[in-house]
């Protein structure tokens, strides 16, 4: 943790017109080494993106008032993310807003105000400075967007092929409000299951953005903060019974942790599925199921019945949730089973994966 | 979606099912048990539990999840070979992916990779190519899988790097063949049959007419079917006509991609790349003479059997496992003794829970809850709760 605020210290929470340019055009061993190469970089590309001027420096740590935070509520979230996604940049973001976003919103699910994140990189020698630099600007704009601070920092170097070029990690402290308290364990039957948006698109992007496939579409990955859409919900419905954002293993593994979870059985309707025709044909094309697939900016929210109306249109009015859906209603059984009902009216089992959902050859 | 949705409408669903309805009440007044027909493809065992079309079928219709799945067939000992190749110091061994978790007879190609293997996963055998002529110093190795579908693109592929001149390039080739599969099958004393749906990617390249000794030697009614789960209730409404009429023949529903005489350049590279084996192992089936390709001796520098020393060990199935009987139709998935016990999509101990496309793996994702399952026998319903789930 040290580095990163040892150098705000010094930079005095800003960058000062003299602070160094970083020359190098490629990330050496020395930028590890914690001498003057280190301070080069992190004064320039870090400290120079990140550095807060509201937040006193001071030593190998963050410090917070707590008279401070508890105007947000009356509780702590506390988590940690590390992202080591390949490739880097991909249509709709890159691994910076993604180690943003994914952390805001693992706060926000909790029903959390997400305000201060860590930022740990561990660089592989070779890295292009600039390919750096690109990275922490799409950080410092998706933390601006959410409305967080990156508070302190790490910075390590790995010799070549120790990492893949650039991961990150990010921790945050979030403030839970008063009297919310979403979770997996709370589904009742008659609940509803609403979405934000389009399934899938993320997981798809990232498929195609990797160029084993020779396709091209104009699908973009759904990478956003949810924190604002998660304000707008509570706002009206503080008795959410659970959130998340459905990422790794989509939808359908979100949904089997509610229904195995609070032991209630799920049916999803297939013909309320918000799913992009691009999505399906890539899913079809590669045998693929979109349920499965990876999101980063879709929330899977639980409300009880006589709240969904409300919280849907209250969705729908924001941003980031226009394409808001009810696609699905808790039930007292099959307990601990998530069921989806076709468009012909029959019904399957949604069972979660075994491990990467693998392409099928024929 | 263009193409697609016109073969998921539930309307015209609705009228085909009729038609299914009435042609079964008819038929299942002449004879004493259900109608029993196979789908071959995995691709069709797949899309028949995707879309829960089972459930819509009259109870007098029982469908048969039969060996077309090529992940599924492929013998202990020869995913060993595969294993042993993997792990030469010299090769980049790639593969597609749905083989990465097969498990040979101490453990799979994805441990293999975990403990050091250089396995790549590729989509297409050309990319396998691309990685030899990218690392001119190691060699690459493709593990040809598949029916007659993608046994053109990997003669195409050979042919390719024969032109180029590569000799860091080979296959291990374990391609096999649907007919002589459907013929085992159909001189099985046991098997209770009525009709098949035939492969719809298959078809597409040896076209219809080697099905021919289907309807004139054995006497069973075959229908090229699509995929779409309209493509495959026709293809089952045309079976049952066949049977009401009393006719055995070959038929095409999926006419928009079948020819009858297939794909004449994809059949032209097989041919002179590929000979037919004189045997080939299929788990679940046993030896079953000439229903898998082995390369000829002209391309023996491409066949990485010839290039590198494999055990080439046969290695019994599990005893306990019924896939033999499943791939047959004489069982069904949940009547085998560790069906969602101690074969379960995690640790799968037969071919039928290997690939999401076995029969016994799509019951156990996709049909646990369904009433076909949960009818026959009480003590099913234990067995079943491999995940905790109670029904």
């Amino acid at each position: 943790m040290n580095a990163m605020n040892a150098m705000e210290n010094q930079s005095n929470g800003g960058r000062s017109g003299s602070a160094p340019r970083l020359r190098d055009p490629e990330i050496t061993l020395a930028h590890g080494s914690g001498g003057k190469a280190m301070r080069n970089l992190i004064e320039d590309v870090f400290v120079g993106h990140f550095a807060n001027p509201s937040l006193t420096p001071l030593e190998d740590q963050a410090r917070f008032d707590l008279a401070d935070l508890m105007q947000w509520g009356d509780r702590l979230a506390f988590t940690t993310d590390s992202y080591v996604i390949d490739p880097l940049f991909f249509p709709g973001g890159s691994i910076g807003s993604l180690a943003i976003n994914g952390t805001v919103n693992d706060l926000a699910v909790s029903g959390a105000t997400p305000l201060y994140l860590t930022c740990s990189v561990i660089l592989e020698e070779g890295l292009p400075v600039e390919t750096l630099r690109q990275v922490v600007q799409a950080m410092k704009v998706a933390a601006n967007i959410a409305g967080v601070q990156i508070v302190t920092g790490d910075t390590k170097v790995v010799p070549r092929g120790a990492a893949d070029k650039l991961f990150i990690n990010t921790a945050g402290i979030g403030v839970m409000r008063r009297g919310v308290s979403p979770a997996a364990s709370q589904l009742q039957p008659g609940d509803v299951v609403l979405v934000n948006g389009t399934l899938g698109d993320h997981g798809a992007t990232i498929l195609l953005a990797r160029g084993e496939l020779d396709l091209s579409t104009t699908v973009q990955s759904d990478c956003q903060s949810l924190n604002g859409l998660v304000n707008a919900i509570l706002d009206i419905c503080p008795q959410v019974r659970a959130m998340r954002d459905a990422t790794r293993g989509g939808l359908a593994t979100v949904l089997n942790e509610f229904a195995t979870s609070s032991q209630v059985g799920i049916r999803i309707q297939e013909e309320s599925l918000p799913i992009q025709t691009e999505v399906e044909g890539i899913c079809e094309l590669l045998g693929l199921d979109p349920l499965y697939l990876a999101n980063e900016g879709k929330l899977v929210v639980i409300v009880p019945g006589a709240d969904a109306d409300r919280v849907l249109a209250a969705m729908q009015k924001h941003p980031v949730g226009h394409n808001s859906r009810v696609i699905g209603e808790v039930m007292e059984s099959p307990r601990g089973t998530v069921l989806l009902k076709t468009t012909f009216g029959t019904e399957r089992v949604v069972d979660l994966l075994v491990g990467d959902q693998l392409p099928r050859i024929c | 979606m263009k193409y697609v949705s016109e073969y998921r409408d539930p309307q015209k669903l609705k009228g085909v099912l009729q038609e299914i309805n009435r042609l079964a009440a008819t038929l299942t007044l002449r004879q004493d048990r259900s109608i029993k027909l196979m789908e071959i493809c995995g691709g069709h065992t797949h899309a028949i539990f995707k879309y829960g079309l089972e459930d819509l079928l009259p109870s007098a219709i029982e469908m048969i999840h039969g060996p077309g799945c090529p992940v599924c067939i492929m013998p202990k000992g020869r995913l060993d070979d595969a294993i042993t190749l993997a792990e030469h110091p010299d090769v980049i061994f790639t593969t597609f992916g749905d083989a990465m978790r097969v498990p040979g007879s101490n453990y799979s190609l994805l441990q293999a990779k975990a403990r050091g293997a250089d396995i790549r996963m590729v989509y297409s055998p050309l990319d396998a190519l691309k990685i030899a002529r990218d690392q001119p110093d190691r060699q690459v190795v493709f593990f040809a899988i598949g029916f007659e579908t993608t046994a053109p693109s990997t003669a195409l592929t050979v042919l390719q790097a024969e032109a180029e001149g590569m000799t860091n390039f080979s296959l291990f080739c374990n391609h096999v063949l649907v007919v002589p599969a459907l013929e085992a099958l159909l001189s099985n004393p046991d098997l209770q049959l009525d009709g098949f749906i035939g492969p719809g990617h298959v078809s597409m390249v040896i076209g219809t007419d080697p099905y021919r000794v289907i309807a004139e030697r054995y006497h069973k009614p075959l229908v090229v079917s699509g995929f779409e789960p309209l493509d495959l209730l026709q293809s089952i409404w045309m079976v049952l006509q066949q049977l009401a009429e009393g006719r055995c023949a070959v038929e095409n529903q999926y006419g928009r991609f079948v020819q009858p005489t297939g794909n004449v350049v994809g059949l032209d590279a097989m041919r002179r790349v590929f000979q037919v084996r004189s045997t080939f192992e299929w788990r679940g089936l046993g030896d079953i003479p000439q229903s898998g390709l082995q390369m000829r001796s002209a391309y023996a520098q491409f066949d990485a059997e010839v290039k590198f020393n494999l055990p080439h060990r046969q290695v019994a199935d599990h005893k306990a496992c019924a896939c033999g009987e499943i791939l047959k139709g004489v069982k069904k998935p949940w009547e085998c003794k560790v069906f969602g016990t101690g074969c379960t999509p995690e640790h799968p101990i037969g071919a039928c829970m290997v690939s999401s496309e076995g029969a016994c793996a799509a019951y156990y994702k996709y049909g646990r809850l369904s009433s076909r399952v949960t009818q026959p026998a009480g003590e099913v319903k234990h067995s079943f709760n491999g995940s905790g789930i109670s029904v």
